[in-house]
This record gives structure tokens, C-alpha cells and sequence, in this order.
């Protein structure tokens, strides 16, 4: 996204309506288009440059780099939008790694027709959830593709942060004995998406849970510098992060399904849709995993920040070659916690 | 959440996991088919082996209505989506399936083929109405729970005068499937399932009632019991054929009262058979060609059947070789006793039906029970 020409007087309203062909070929529309919509309502001093990347000086620490596509139907839904989504997947990418996200870069793919209201309402929605994160959006770049070949908006945006020299933070960190703790209710993000998408109309809304959670871990990482793992359970929730983590670390876990935080309306949800919430994806939520004598420490300094009042220790990590996830069911029973199978739900995000 | 949890709870669990332990007899053994792809699924998704006693074994049935579909008639849907050119309606899981060669309709879909999954027969409707050019064939599977709803939508749409829309009609009824697996004449080559009783089907007895099941229970000698679908449904169920089988009973008793009546529900019962009559035969997928044990469009909507609408070739349809749905399907053989389990053969990359659906004995067996056979490997590594 590079600065629009500032001789160009046209307004936006001129081509207000949908996006067209013109809005990608780099002529004065495209410039309009990048002034009046991206420019004005994710304005800092890197994307004031005005150049094709932006010099973002210094720093001293490791870096961290996470990129990440946003393909989301609906583009808008309860509690949330592709474009505070696309802000909010990246920045966690970051924070899960134990680092401090600085930068953002974010490029739309745009079709042809997508009405410009709706473009406008997803950056200014994606221009307050980065300001709320404090991670400016310092480059870009704008594609249009046309009718019937892109599916409304795709945003892909990539995210940098540095980390400290003493963090080590990995999946593969899991050791036997290890507690592991969730920082919320599991399931919301991808019910709410689902309730829109298929018009359920349950009696209670339930809203994305979609939030930067980089402020989280820097208390939590404040309080228990030797974290071991954090993750974000996206796609394939809960149960595909525990597997994901069992088998880099080679270990085995075990968790209490009454331990999992689940809303109540989420649960009757799933209930109703026939899937299991630990299956379902979450956008504002995370797993860390840390020394059992440092749980109680992270537990409390989680509970403590807003982000993490309904913070859980939901189990504990096991010896297992197998690498298996199991847990103890609410009946008293016990039961493999499997990846789901390719998809247990439409696409959501 | 009222009305779940309650069916959940670990107290009553224990307590009924108790009655069970004193009432079972130590010298004898327990072999209970849940012939409910749905109870298999509870069994497993919370652990319910793990309450009864050593001598309670489960033996898995056929009645998940995804993996009983013979590779032919799934053959066929992909022929209609394929050659046909129709907008072929299904039910998520049958994208899946795979059919001769590995081909299933997800694969079709992938080459071209316009293949949609939907939700409720009504959402096949709502395609037709939308898409008046095009042919529309909803893909109707399932035993009596779901015959209604596609009964609805055949007489809608003859109402409507729909002449876009028809059904592929593959619906299969439960109580001659359950007589199949004990007196069919494969019995003698696949070996003989020890069967002490049955967990009945709750859904489909919310349609048809107990009743069907009391000539079974009479003719073959075994108890039934129609079980709901909670993991406590089935705890409760258990303990009542434990008592049958201790009193030398072979009953059809209801645990499902809550929902069940012994003549089921009339309506819905007169509206299928006001659009399906009996096949003569069908040949289900592990059990053979069982004589009437399923439904075919009457003549009088001969309209909106697919069958009649569409020429569908006569295919050598052919199940991947070592496969051992067959034998699963029947409860001859566990899911462990298939070479392909687990190696091959996942929820990933299913080779067989029974991998396929959630309700399948190795889709249940694979996601939430395979620790079970690595138990001694888990304590050897904990040491
Ligand atoms: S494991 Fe796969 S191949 Fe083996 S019986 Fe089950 S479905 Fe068939």
C-alpha cells in the first residue's frame, strides 16, 4: 500500500459503490482507494512514509515472524469481522511464541463488486483492533480479482515481534508432570460463526471470542518466566492443539472434561449442531503449559488479568510413547481426545 | 443444560455402575449388541466400558446407516452426479464414503461434479426450487428416523409440481436387519456372534414403537432393550438386560419412556407409508441382501424417483480388499482385528464405511478408544 499521489483531489465517493477492476490496476483509483480507505483509518508514521516497505529502524532481541490468511464466511459475524480477525490471529501468532508483536503488514485480495462500505467498515474495524493491540499496520498491498474468483475479501497479514533472550517457548517444551492450563471458555468463536452462517437463531447470542491476547502472556510471563508452551487453539480447537503439542513433545496427556471451561449456551449449542466443543475454534484464547510447581503462580496471575478470569488447570502432561491425549469423561469413563477428521465443521476461518 | 447433564451426571453413573457390578453374575459372560451406530458413539465418548465389569462386553452392530450403504448404490450417486450431471443433495458424512476405487463423492466433487451438502431434506428442495435448469437428486439414507422427513419432501414437491427434484432413495428398516444377523446364512461363514441381548434403537422406535421388536425378541429368544442415547440411557439399559438375561427373560422392555410408546409415532408412520412400500431385497453393506428390509418410492410418486428418472448403469462395484467392515458390521470382529486399523485406515483416509462416519464402530474405536489397546505400552513408558 503505498501513499496515494496527495494531488489527487477525487473523493472516494466518486467510486463509491463496489470494487471494480480499476482498483487494482495501480492507476488513480487504486490510489483513491488506498487514501481514503486504508490509509485514513490505519494512519501511523511508518505507513506516512510513504514508501513500498516501511524502515522500521532497530531493535535489540530476537525476532519473531508469523504470517497468517484470513478466509472467513460470514465476513462479518457476532462479536467480530475478518478484518479485527485478521489483526487478532496474528498478533497471538506472535504472542505465542512468548514474543512482543511490533509490526503488522496486511494485504487484501479483493473481488470485483465487493461493495466499498463493506471494505471501509473491515478496516476501520481492523484499525481499532490493531490500535487496541498496540501493533501498528505499517504496510500493505491491494489485489482485486475478478467476479466469481474470490469469495467477498481475503486478508493475509504477517506480523513481527521481538522476544527476549531468556523466553523459550515451544511446543516441543512439554515435559511429563506439567500442568496445563486454558485461559477461558472453549468453542465460542467457531459457535458464533456457525449460528450466523446457518442462521440458528439460539436465545442467546454468542459472540466471537476474537481478542489480541499479547497483554495476557506479557503477565503471564511476567509472573512465570519459564513458560514451556503456549498456543492458540484456532482451527481444529482444543483437541487439535493438544495433539499438535503431544507429539512434538512426545508425550502423553491427560485432561478432565469437567475441567474444560465451556459456556453453557456453547455446550446446548453443540449439543444441538452434534459437535464436541473441544473440537470447535477459538480466536481469543490460549494454552500454556508450565512446571506444576509454577501452576498455581500462572493460574492466579492469569485469573487476575481480564483476559483470563475463567483461566483453568484442565490436566496435567503424562509419559506416553503414543503420544495420545485421553480424558477423564464427566460420566467417569475415559476416552481419546482425537484430532478432528478432516473437517467436522464447514470452513471457519 | 437441563435435560442433558442429568443423563451425564457421575454420581448416578456410579451408582448404576454399582447396581450393575452386584447383580452381575461373576461365572457367566455378558455379550450386548448395541445395534445403534449412535450408542456405540456414547459408549465410546464417555468412556461407559470403563464403568461395567469385566464380564459386560459390547458388541458392536450395523445400525449406523452411513457404513450399511453397499459400495454400489454410493457408486451409483456418484454416476448421477457424475454422468447424469445433476445436483447431487447429500448428508455430510456420505461425502466421504468411498466407493469402488476409492472414489467417493468428495472426489467427484473435487473433479467437477456439482455435489452439495446439506442439512435437511428442505434444504434440497430450496436447491430445486433455485435452480429450475438443473436436475436436483437428494441422496436419502438412514433407517425410519429419517424416512419421514424425505416423505415430506417428496410430497412437497409434488404439491409444488417440482419437476426438477427427485430422490435416490436408499432408506433401510432396522427390525429384519436384526433378524438377518442372527439366522442369515453368511452367519455360518463369518462365524457365530455371541448375543446375550440387544440395546434397541431409540430414534427409529420414536417412529415405529417397541412393538416391531416383540416378535424378534419372542422368535430369537433374546432381550431387548430400547435404549436412549445417553451414556446413562445406556447404563440403565444395561442393568435391565443383565436382569432379563439372570431371569432367564427374553423381553422387549423400554428404558426410553421418555420419548418411546409402544406404538410409536402413528402419523408419521402412516406418511411413509403413504409414499414407500417394502423392497423385496436390499443388499446392505456387511449383512448381504436382507429380504425386505427396505423402502422404495411408490408408484404413485414414481416422479420424483431417481431411479426411474435416471439410467443408472449396472456396475462391478467393488469393497477395497481386506477390509473388514463385513465382519464389523455384524460384531463378528472388533475394529482392532483389522489389519488396515490404524494404519492405513484412519478417520484421515478412510479405506472402509465403518471409519467413515462418527458412528462407525472404527471411527468410535479409533477417536476416542484406541488408548485401550495400548495400555501396557502407556504404563511401561510411565515407568
Ligand atoms: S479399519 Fe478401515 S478397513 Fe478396517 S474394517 Fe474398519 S473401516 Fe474397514
Amino acid at each position: 500500500m503505498t501513499a496515494a499521489d496527495p494531488k489527487l483531489a477525487a473523493d472516494l465517493s466518486r467510486v463509491r459503490g463496489s470494487v471494480d477492476m480499476t482498483h487494482g490496476a495501480g492507476g488513480r483509483a487504486m490510489a483513491e482507494l488506498i487514501r481514503d480507505v486504508f490509509h485514513k483509518h490505519l494512519a501511523n508514521d511508518y505507513l506516512a512514509q510513504g514508501n513500498d516497505g516501511a524502515l522500521l529502524g532497530s531493535v535489540s532481541g530476537r525476532l519473531v515472524m508469523a504470517a497468517d490468511s484470513h478466509v472467513i464466511s460470514p465476513l462479518f459475524f457476532p462479536g467480530g469481522d475478518i478484518g479485527a480477525l485478521s489483526v487478532h490471529g496474528t498478533v497471538n501468532d506472535v504472542a505465542m511464541m512468548g514474543a512482543r508483536p511490533l509490526w503488522l503488514s496486511a494485504s487484501f485480495i479483493m473481488e470485483e463488486g465487493f461493495p466499498l462500505a463493506e471494505l471501509e467498515k473491515i478496516v476501520v474495524s481492523m484499525a481499532l483492533a490493531a490500535r487496541q493491540a498496540g501493533v501498528p499496520v505499517v504496510t500493505g498491498d491491494t489485489k482485486v480479482v475478478e467476479k466469481g474468483k474470490g469469495d467477498g475479501v481475503f486478508i493475509s497479514t504477517t506480523g513481527v515481534g521481538v522476544l527476549s533472550e531468556a523466553t523459550d517457548i515451544s511446543g516441543s517444551n512439554a515435559r511429563p508432570g506439567d500442568a496445563i492450563i486454558v485461559s477461558g471458555t472453549m468453542g465460542d468463536h467457531g459457535i458464533a460463526i456457525l449460528s450466523k452462517r446457518e442462521h440458528l437463531d439460539f436465545e442467546t447470542e454468542i459472540l466471537s471470542d476474537t481478542q489480541p491476547l499479547n497483554d495476557l502472556v506479557a503477565a503471564m510471563l511476567a509472573a512465570v518466566p519459564g513458560i514451556r508452551v503456549l498456543r492458540d487453539p484456532t482451527r481444529g480447537g482444543l483437541s487439535a492443539t493438544l495433539n499438535e503439542i503431544a507429539h512434538q513433545s512426545k508425550v502423553g496427556m491427560v485432561i478432565g472434561e469437567t475441567a474444560v471451561p465451556v459456556k453453557p449456551e456453547v455446550a446446548a449449542a453443540c449439543e444441538l449442531l452434534g459437535l464436541d466443543p473441544l473440537n470447535v475454534a477459538n480466536e481469543g484464547k490460549l494454552i500454556a503449559i508450565c512446571g506444576a510447581d509454577d501452576a498455581a503462580i500462572l493460574l492466579a496471575a492469569m485469573r487476575s488479568h481480564p483476559k483470563g478470569l475463567d483461566a483453568a488447570i484442565i490436566g496435567e502432561v503424562v509419559a506416553d510413547k503414543h503420544a495420545l491425549v485421553t480424558m477423564r469423561t464427566r460420566l467417569g469413563g475415559m476416552r481419546v481426545v482425537d484430532w478432528i477428521a478432516g473437517e467436522q465443521l464447514p470452513r471457519i476461518c | 443444560m437441563k435435560f442433558v447433564d442429568e443423563y451425564r451426571d457421575q454420581e448416578l453413573a456410579r451408582t448404576v455402575a454399582a447396581a450393575i457390578a452386584a447383580e452381575a453374575d461373576p461365572d457367566r459372560n455378558y455379550h450386548f449388541m448395541e445395534f445403534c451406530g449412535g450408542h456405540t458413539h456414547a459408549i465410546f465418548r464417555y468412556g461407559v466400558q470403563d464403568l461395567m465389569p469385566e464380564n459386560v462386553h459390547f458388541v458392536h452392530g450395523p445400525g449406523c446407516p452411513v457404513c450399511v450403504l453397499p459400495v454400489s448404490r454410493l457408486d451409483d450417486a456418484v454416476e448421477l452426479a457424475e454422468r447424469h450431471g445433476v445436483i447431487l443433495c447429500t448428508y455430510g458424512d456420505m461425502m466421504r464414503v468411498p466407493g469402488t476405487k476409492q472414489r467417493s463423492l468428495i472426489r467427484a466433487k473435487a473433479d467437477g461434479a456439482d455435489v452439495r451438502m446439506v442439512y435437511s431434506t428442505l434444504d434440497a428442495l430450496k436447491i430445486a426450487r433455485e435452480n429450475p435448469g438443473r436436475q436436483v437428486v437428494f441422496f436419502a439414507i438412514g433407517f425410519e428416523t429419517t424416512t419421514p422427513p424425505t416423505a415430506v419432501a417428496l410430497k412437497a414437491a409434488e404439491a409444488e409440481g417440482l419437476r426438477n427434484f427427485s430422490v435416490f432413495c436408499n432408506h433401510v428398516l432396522t427390525p429384519s436387519a436384526i433378524s438377518h444377523i442372527l439366522e442369515s446364512p453368511e452367519v455360518r461363514d463369518l462365524g457365530i456372534v455371541k448375543i446375550d441381548g440387544f440395546l434397541g434403537p431409540s430414534h427409529v422406535s420414536s417412529v415405529i414403537g417397541s412393538q416391531p421388536y416383540e416378535f424378534f425378541a419372542e422368535e430369537f429368544q433374546k432381550p431387548v432393550v430400547i435404549a436412549g442415547f445417553e451414556p446413562l440411557d445406556v447404563m440403565q439399559s444395561v442393568l435391565m438386560l443383565i436382569r432379563q438375561v439372570n431371569d432367564g427373560r427374553h423381553e422387549v422392555e423400554n428404558e426410553y419412556t421418555r420419548v418411546v410408546t409402544e406404538e410409536g409415532n402413528v402419523k408419521a408412520q402412516a406418511l411413509v407409508s403413504d409414499v414407500f412400500e417394502l423392497r423385496k431385497s436390499f443388499a446392505w453393506r456387511g449383512l448381504g441382501t436382507v429380504p425386505y428390509s427396505a423402502l422404495r418410492i411408490r408408484d404413485a410418486y414414481a416422479d420424483f424417483d431417481a431411479e426411474k428418472r435416471f439410467e443408472l448403469s449396472v456396475k462391478a462395484s467393488r469393497e477395497a480388499k481386506s477390509c473388514e467392515c463385513p465382519s464389523i458390521l455384524r460384531g463378528v470382529k472388533k475394529p482392532t482385528d483389522c489389519k488396515l486399523f490404524g494404519t492405513t485406515c484412519t478417520p484421515q483416509s478412510p479405506i472402509g464405511s465403518c471409519m467413515v462416519s462418527s458412528e462407525g464402530a472404527c471411527a468410535a474405536y479409533w477417536t476416542y478408544g484406541r488408548f485401550r489397546d495400548q495400555q501396557p505400552a502407556k504404563l511401561e513408558a510411565a515407568e
